[in-house]
Order: structure tokens, then C-alpha cells, then sequence
């Protein structure tokens, strides 16, 4: 079958983009908040597809946004594209590390492990009164790449940001997985000792996507903060990773679409349940998530996969 | 010298605490190879269902020395009920599934019951002050430390003693032994693993149920205590080594007393060192203390 991923994501970047200067306030939070949550299940996505599941993205997500708000609130500089690159990078260089250690690990040791240090964050921004404790603060970002931005528009403007940002790091992951290394990744989980007896070196694949994951995480959080226009310590806390993995689940690991979509609809039904149903929310998310285990171990992506599939 | 003292007892009291949930965890993962998020909230339920009818138990009249029974009473509850429930009705039909995948479906349960848990109790806070208050005082140097945690420290001994003993020296804890030595072999020879399974999760919720029946006392029981705890277990386990009794109460020990020096000397710190420790000794020892060499499979 031919693959329409590419056109797909061309139609839907430039629809979200069309989004920008029309849709009404609420939906352009919404919608940025899901791209961001999207890119950080990107990389979570490119784990399992080499087999591991990160129960910590959580420490990226929160480095980048931290990051990205202490740029601004500390540093004095309160431009929203070097605010980006800041979170990228300050979680890119903690996963350097990390990785390091981490890409020797795997299954549920991997994931507690990667939980263990997302806890270790998250316990000392609590605990540091000079970043706010419990409560975080709030950033405010005055410029894009050098220009001024009048109040109102800033984050129209971050969203579409996000939407170019987030299509593009989609594209390359698409192309990435198509290539040696990402078809070497889906070899990895299916059986690694023979990737390592066929000369492949499986830890340097692990690591490489496991730097990938924590900078696309990092990314995801500068653009969360931006589009909040707060941070907390909550960002690093186990049940936002757990949030991220049930998204990813909720997709699907099939397709580079998968995980914006599922974020979408994932932001949508909370909003609605905020709405209605806020006491059940999480009961129909666990719901949820047994029945997508049950019935649908690809995740929704396979529905829209079935009719095509010979 | 007298601080000092004080230190290792608070560790000692919070590592008894920590064993209590860790070895239910541990039990469980050892036989059936789930590490069971839920685990966090069968701990809040034995803490909600204790304040509920201990609570109805005061406030009947009846002896106020009977609480205590009715703590217990709270976790053999959560786990005659909610044990069977869960593993029939729920993990029974996700057996031969990846680890990971019956992680999630574990932290699946945990989102439902976490709401389940506010639409039955309420979000209001449930008090239990009296079984705390009741034994009295006692002193180390200066210090006067309330008897209730002697209490706890002497039911994690009980519990882990009981445990070691139906696991090593009974005809049912050998057969226990086998299945998580080899499942399919166990079965072959005509073990009911799927009996063992039953009571092991039964047992194992017990255990999180007490957890949170003599927490019940100490703490205002309210929604989401149940998230805090089960990441802390997971640290104390993990720490151990995966399926260990005896590495459960090293982990615990471990956790306990260090974060009783972190909260004396370096308080900004307390969760910081807990899940510093777990990394530090996942680095030196990748599967835990604890732990078995494994075979790798081609």
C-alpha cells in the first residue's frame, strides 16, 4: 500500500495553520496544548517502537518548560524562539547523560528507572522556595526571534510556531523511521541479541532515540509553558508521564499522526469532562485505556489503518 | 548521641511502614510478574474503609480498645473483596501479556479506582485520631514518641516473619516457590496456578489494605494519598530487587533511615534522596539488591 503520511501531514499542518488566526481563544489553547503533549508522545513513541516504555518523560517535559520560563524570569530574556531552543537543549543535554546509563536498561527496570529520575526533579523543584515550591510562577514571553509582539496575538503566534515546529520534527521522525536506524529500532524490540549477532550496536541505537525522546519532550514542555504561561512542579510528577503514555497508548505507536491525533482527542474529552463529568474523569480515562488494551493493542490508528489494509 | 537515636527510630518506624506496602508489591510481582499500580489504591482504600468503620465502631459506644481490631478488620475487607475482584475480573484475562502492558492495565485499574474511591468517600478528609492517641507516650532521651509506632514496627516484624514462614516452611508457600520458579512446569505437574495466583493477589491487597489501615491514624485520610505511596514502594522494591521478601526489608530499611536523616539534617532534600538511593543502587545493581542472575534469551 502506498503510504499518504506525508501528503496527510502537509493537509493537516496547513489546516491547523489556517486555525491560527480564525479559530475562537479557547480552541487555540487547546489545540496548542495538544501539539505540545503530541510532541513529547512523539518521543515516547520512538521508544516503544525500539521496545521501551518511559514511565519518566515527565523530567524532560518539566526541564523544558522550567527551562524555558526560567530564560525569561531569570535570565531577563523573555524571547519565545530562544525560550524553545533553551528547553530543547537543557533537556537534549540531561538525556545525553542520562542516556548514557539509561540505554542499558530494559522493560519495567527501564521504566522505573526513568520514573526514579523524573521523581528526583520533581523533588527538588518542590522543594526549592526560589522556584515557587508547589505553586511554580508565571512567564511571559515579549518577542518572537527579535520581534515585538502586541498583547493578544502572542499566543496565536506561539501556535502556529508549534504547528510548524511540531509538522516538521514529524516529517523527520517519519523519514527517520523509515531509514536503516528506525527500521534497526523495530528489529531491537522484536529480538535484540539478534540485532547484536547480525553487527549492529544496539546501545548505541537505544541511546540515540532515547536522546531524541527526552529533546522532543523538552521541546514539548518550552511549548507548553508558552502556551500556559505558567509552570509547575507538576510537569515532572509520575501521573503527567502517565498521562503521556496513555496518550501514546490511546495512538497508537503505527504512525507519526497517531500521537497528535490521540493527544487532540485526549485534550478535547478533558476539557468536556472538566465541563460535565469532572469526578469521573479519570475513571473513564483507566476505562478507556482497558478497552484499547483489550481490543485495539495497535491503538486508534489501526482503525483508520483497517480499511485501507489489504 | 540521644539524636542520633531519634533519627534511626524515625527510620525504623517509616521503613516498617514502607515494608508493609513493599512486600505486598514485591509478593505479587514475584509470583505473578505484575508490578500493580493499584497497589496504591487498595493502600487508600484500607486507609478509607479503616476511618469508616472504625469510625462507626467509636462511635457506637463500644470499647475504644476494639479500633484496633476494626484496622484490621479494614484490610481483611480490601482484600477478601477487592483482591479476588481485581484479579478475576480484570488481570486474569491479561495473563501471557507483556510486562509493561500489565503495567498500564495496573495503572489503569489505579485511575478507576482513584475516582471510584472520591464518588463513594467524598473529597472531604476522613479523621481516625483515636487508635494513635490511645496507647500513650513513651520517651527516648527528651523526646517522647507515641506508643502506636512501637505498634507498627512490631505488625511489619509479625507480617514479615508470617510471610517467610508460609513461604519457606509450609507445603503451600514451597508450591509458591515452584510456580515462580517456572510456571508452565508447575502447572504441568499439577499445581493450580491459577489458585496461587488468586491468593497471592488476595494476600498481597491484604497487605496494601493494612498498609493504609494503620496509616488511617496518623494521617487525615483524604483523595489522592495513594499516589504519593505507591511510587515510594515502587522505589523500595525496585531497590531490593524485584520479588524479594528479604530485599523488600532491606529496601525498606534503606529508604526509611535515609530519609529519616535527610528530613533531620537536609530537609529541602527528603524525596530527593529517597529516589536518589533507588538510582544510585540500579546503577551498581542494575536488577536490585536481591536479584537472581538471568539467562538471556535468543
Amino acid at each position: 500500500m502506498r503510504d499518504r503520511t506525508v501528503p496527510a501531514l502537509a493537509i493537516a499542518c496547513a489546516a491547523l495553520l489556517a486555525a491560527a488566526p480564525l479559530a475562537p481563544q479557547w480552541l487555540v489553547f487547546l489545540l496548542a496544548l495538544a501539539l505540545a503533549k503530541g510532541m513529547v508522545v512523539l518521543g515516547l513513541v520512538l521508544l516503544m517502537r525500539t521496545g521501551l516504555v518511559s514511565f519518566g518523560q515527565g523530567l524532560y517535559f518539566g526541564l523544558g518548560a522550567y527551562a524555558a520560563a526560567l530564560l525569561a524570569h531569570r535570565g531577563g530574556i523573555a524571547d519565545a524562539a530562544l525560550m524553545i531552543v533553551a528547553g530543547a537543549a537543557c533537556a537534549a543535554a540531561v538525556a545525553a547523560v542520562l542516556g548514557l546509563l539509561l540505554a542499558r536498561y530494559r522493560e519495567i527496570f527501564f521504566a522505573m528507572l526513568s520514573l526514579a529520575f523524573s521523581m528526583i526533579l520533581y523533588g527538588a523543584l518542590v522543594k526549592s522556595s526560589a522556584l515557587g515550591s508547589t505553586d511554580g510562577f508565571n512567564l511571559h514571553a515579549k518577542g518572537f526571534a527579535g520581534i515585538a509582539l502586541a498583547a493578544g496575538t502572542e499566543r496565536r503566534l506561539f501556535y502556529a510556531v508549534s504547528v510548524v515546529v511540531v509538522f516538521a520534527v514529524a516529517w523527520l521522525l517519519h523519514r527517520y523511521l523509515a531509514s536503516h536506524w528506525g527500521r534497526l529500532s523495530a528489529a531491537i524490540r522484536d529480538n535484540e541479541l539478534r540485532v547484536e549477532y547480525l553487527g549492529a550496536s544496539v546501545y548505541r541505537v537505544v541511546y540515540v532515540n532515547y536522546v531524541a525522546a527526552g529533546a522532543l519532550a523538552g521541546t514539548g514542555g518550552a511549548f507548553a509553558a508558552l502556551a500556559v504561561g505558567h509552570v509547575d512542579p507538576e510537569t515532572a510528577y509520575w501521573t503527567t508521564s502517565g498521562e503521556f503514555v496513555f496518550i501514546a497508548i490511546l495512538g497508537g505507536t503505527g504512525n507519526v499522526l497517531a500521537p497528535f491525533l490521540s493527544a487532540a482527542l485526549f485534550e478535547g474529552l478533558r476539557t468536556v469532562a472538566n465541563q460535565y463529568a469532572p469526578n469521573v474523569w479519570q475513571m473513564t480515562l483507566g476505562l478507556a485505556m482497558l478497552a484499547i488494551i483489550m481490543f485495539l493493542p495497535g491503538g486508534l490508528w489501526t482503525l483508520l489503518r483497517r480499511r485501507g489494509a489489504p | 548521641m540521644s539524636n542520633i537515636l531519634a533519627v534511626l527510630f524515625d527510620g525504623v518506624v517509616y521503613s516498617s511502614w514502607l515494608f508493609l506496602m513493599a512486600a505486598g508489591l514485591t509478593l505479587i510481582y514475584g509470583v505473578m510478574k505484575i508490578l500493580n499500580i493499584a497497589h496504591g489504591s487498595l493502600y487508600a482504600l484500607g486507609g478509607y474503609t479503616a476511618a469508616t468503620i472504625a469510625g462507626a465502631w467509636l462511635a457506637a459506644g463500644h470499647a475504644a480498645v476494639g479500633s484496633f481490631a476494626m484496622l484490621v478488620v479494614a484490610a481483611l475487607l480490601v482484600g477478601l473483596v477487592m483482591g479476588p475482584l481485581l484479579e478475576r475480573g480484570l488481570l486474569k484475562w491479561m495473563y501471557g501479556k507483556n510486562e509493561v502492558v500489565l503495567l498500564l492495565v495496573t495503572y489503569a485499574a489505579f485511575l478507576i479506582l482513584e475516582d471510584a474511591i472520591k464518588l463513594i468517600w467524598g473529597v472531604e478528609s476522613k479523621l481516625l485520631p483515636e487508635p494513635y492517641s490511645l496507647p500513650g507516650n513513651f520517651q527516648i532521651g527528651t523526646l517522647a514518641y507515641p506508643v502506636y509506632n512501637l505498634l507498627l514496627i512490631a505488625v511489619a516484624v509479625i507480617v514479615g516473619t508470617a510471610l517467610a514462614w508460609a513461604l519457606y516452611r509450609t507445603r503451600q508457600g514451597k508450591l509458591l516457590l515452584a510456580v515462580i520458579h517456572d510456571r508452565e512446569v508447575s502447572a504441568a505437574m499439577g499445581i493450580n496456578v491459577n489458585r496461587v495466583y488468586l491468593v497471592t493477589f488476595t494476600v498481597g491487597s491484604m497487605l496494601a489494605g493494612l498498609g493504609g489501615a494503620l496509616t488511617a491514624p496518623m494521617i487525615a485520610v483524604s483523595p489522592g494519598i495513594g499516589v504519593e505511596v505507591i511510587v515510594l514502594s515502587f522505589a523500595v522494591v525496585v531497590v531490593g530487587g524485584l520479588g524479594s521478601l528479604g530485599g523488600a526489608a532491606l529496601g525498606a530499611l534503606m529508604v526509611g533511615i535515609v530519609r529519616s536523616l535527610a528530613v533531620r539534617y537536609w530537609p529541602e532534600a527528603e524525596l530527593f534522596t529517597i529516589y536518589l538511593v533507588m538510582a544510585m543502587v540500579l546503577i551498581a545493581r542494575p536488577k536490585g539488591l536481591f536479584s537472581a542472575p538471568e539467562a538471556r534469551r535468543i
